[in-house]
């Protein structure tokens, strides 16, 4: 190695370092307590260190316990397919049909609702989703319904609070995906004898792959880590991880097995970013 | 550094040093329950003693255990506290006794709870707050004469209708009196044998849900019963919407009750004491059992000649005996029972 690429290699570490540290001291260093505290066991009200996978066997042998992942992952991966359903349309008719100065009230109309708190908007969908709600008013003075039926403090009232956020995520990383794309490829299809549809099935779509990948990716991380809209809108009848979790810290006191709750979590993320790895490259976005 | 600068320094760390003091000695810290962060019950105490009560909330006597823990010694210097708890905090050494003549005859006798609140004579806490964990319902949906019935719970007739308090040791215990089960009497046996009942419970509700959502529900009409419910879900709301309502069964219901104490480690141990006076003050007592956040009895009778008649009445204020005679106080069980009770509770949710 030269010195020059010596002196090259110092001073990219100096521009790594801070990062690094910070990223050492606030995520590796709790992490690897939080690992070590997973192994430790809760005997009457006390936390025993102990160096075994009791908690980790217990989760995957509880039902109630284990009932929260699939909780979790089922509340999750309908989100993200509903969502991204809802929002490519948008962020395509944002992108594509609405004129260009137009294009940026359009967003933000779009992101509006991120302007209030996520709590006041979990609540306000209580208010809409209740029994006396608007959605139930509406529904039965049009007569599509004779008395009200039961949604809020149910797993639809979940999904829909959750869509009514990710849809605005998504909407966004696919609109900047979908603006990036040059005209010219709808062009050349078109040259080629490929219809509207086909240009959108097999050249437009595969193309907003990354920012379709990219939202989908923060869906899931987001969602499977809330706590606030299923606490909120799922009236209790089926607890997910993160609701396991605040179970587990304010209740029983059990840190150890909040730890090893949280470190499934963090390893069902992992597993969600090598399946979405290949498209998650911010620069396509 | 020059003369001068040294002076200033030194004059400057000095001066940081006593604004410190200062502003430690007018201060106390105290880890509480949500009706103690109304400014109607703080403000008077504070401008009374030129103080700042710096409150903070918490949830669940684990949690307040997990805080006192992981803070530094003197951090905090009031708790509040389930009276069915002070004992473990006693165990942990984590609170000081309490001056003489705090408790006063105008106590209710049977909200005193010497054995709860002490140790050895003791006294290390006092209790200041009381209610019922029973049924709370709208009187122009439900017929009030069901509600005199706990089975009624269970029936088709409210099913769906039904929000239950998601708290396991009342509803466990309500569901205990159901069966004929004492709260005294619910070891690990007797609690086993209530869990096909509790997750028949569960089944005939729409939802489980904390003090706010549980207020929602019943409020705007959600659900019409709130198992757990009381006067600390109603009596806040009556004056909006007197038909809420609220009543003990035939099988009876649970008492509640909150305690009030010093801790051990206190820096201002003369302060929080005055804190605690004042809360079992009858005018303290008053604010705090009107408290914002939820109402509840006052445990010191004294605070009837402050509250209005129309609170009395919210408070079911007349009834007091009679309640107190057919409600049992929460179950207490072993660290063993607790996880227990608490499993089952888990396992209810996920059913």
């Amino acid at each position: 190695m030269s010195s020059i690429e010596r002196i090259e290699r110092r001073n990219a570490f100096g521009f790594v370092a801070p990062a690094l540290v910070w990223t050492i001291a606030f995520f590796v260093v709790p992490f690897g307590a939080m690992v070590l505290l997973s192994l430790a066991h809760l005997e009457g009200r006390e936390v025993v260190q102990a160096y075994d996978l009791g908690n980790y066997i217990k989760i995957f042998t509880d039902p109630s316990l284990f009932k929260g992942i699939v909780v979790s992952l089922e509340i999750t991966l309908t989100v993200t397919v509903i969502s991204v359903l809802l929002a490519w349309p948008l962020a395509w008719i944002i992108a594509t049909q609405v004129p260009k100065r137009y294009q940026r009230l359009a967003i933000m109309l779009a992101v509006l609702p991120f302007w209030t708190s996520y709590v006041v908007r979990s609540y306000a969908w209580a208010l809409v989703l209740g029994q006396n709600g608007v959605l139930m008013e509406t529904l039965m003075w049009i007569g599509l319904l004779d008395a009200p039926i039961p949604i809020m403090a149910t797993r639809l009232a979940t999904v829909i609070g959750f869509v009514h956020f990710f849809v605005m995520l998504l909407t966004l990383t696919i609109y900047a995906n979908l603006i990036q794309l040059s005209p010219n490829y709808a062009r050349a299809a078109s040259d080629l004898g490929a219809s509207g549809w086909q240009t959108l099935r097999l050249v437009i779509l595969p193309l907003t792959l990354p920012g379709i990948m990219t939202g989908a990716f923060l869906t899931f991380v987001l969602c499977i880590g809330d706590y606030i809209t299923p606490q909120i809108l799922g009236g209790n009848n089926e607890l997910s991880m993160p609701q396991l979790i605040m179970l587990q810290l304010g209740r029983r006191g059990d840190f150890p097995m909040a730890s090893a709750l949280s470190v499934v979590l963090m390893l069902l993320v992992t597993l969600a970013y090598f399946a979405t790895a290949r498209w998650l490259k911010m620069d396509r976005v | 550094m020059n003369n001068m600068s040294k002076r200033v320094s030194l004059t400057a760390g000095a001066l940081l040093l006593l604004t410190t003091a200062v502003q430690a000695e007018g201060e106390i810290n105290a880890l509480v329950w949500c009706d103690h962060t109304d400014p109607a019950l703080l403000e008077p105490f504070e401008a009374m003693y030129d103080v700042k009560v710096n409150v903070k909330e918490y949830e669940g006597t684990a949690a307040g255990l997990a805080i006192l823990d992981q803070s530094r010694a003197g951090d905090w210097d009031v708790m509040v506290i389930d009276t069915v708890d002070v004992g473990r905090a006693i165990d942990r050494n984590l609170l000081a006794p309490l001056p003489e003549g705090i408790i006063t005859d105008s106590f209710y006798p049977d909200l005193v709870m010497a054995d709860s609140n002490g140790r050895d004579g003791t006294m290390y806490a006092v209790t200041e707050k009381f209610g019922y964990n029973t049924i709370a319902f709208d009187s122009t949906k439900v017929d009030a004469a069901d509600m005199e019935d706990l089975s009624f719970l269970w029936s088709d007739k409210y099913a769906g209708r039904i929000a239950i308090y998601d708290y396991y040791l009342p509803v466990l215990g309500l569901i205990g009196l159901e069966q004929g089960i004492a709260t005294a009497d619910l070891n690990a046996e007797a609690v086993e044998g209530l869990r096909d009942r509790a997750y028949a419970l569960n089944a005939n509700a729409r939802q489980v849900s904390d003090v706010v959502a549980s207020q929602t529900a019943l409020a705007t009409g959600e659900v019409d019963i709130l198992i757990g419910g009381g006067e600390w879900v109603t009596a806040v709301l009556s004056a909006e919407n007197p038909a809420l309502d609220w009543t003990v069964p035939s099988q009876g219901a649970l008492r509640w009750s909150q305690s009030i104490a010093v801790l051990e480690e206190s820096g201002n141990k003369d302060m929080a004491a005055e804190f605690v006076k004042y809360i079992v003050s009858p005018e303290g007592q008053a604010r705090l059992a009107t408290s914002s956040c939820y109402w509840g009895m006052p445990a010191n009778r004294a605070a009837g000649d402050v509250l209005s008649d129309a609170e009395k009445a919210a408070l079911r204020w007349d009834n007091q005996d009679d309640y107190i005679a057919n409600t049992q106080l929460y179950p207490t069980p072993t660290a063993e029972l607790d996880l227990s009770m608490q499993d089952l509770w888990t396992d209810m949710l996920q059913q």
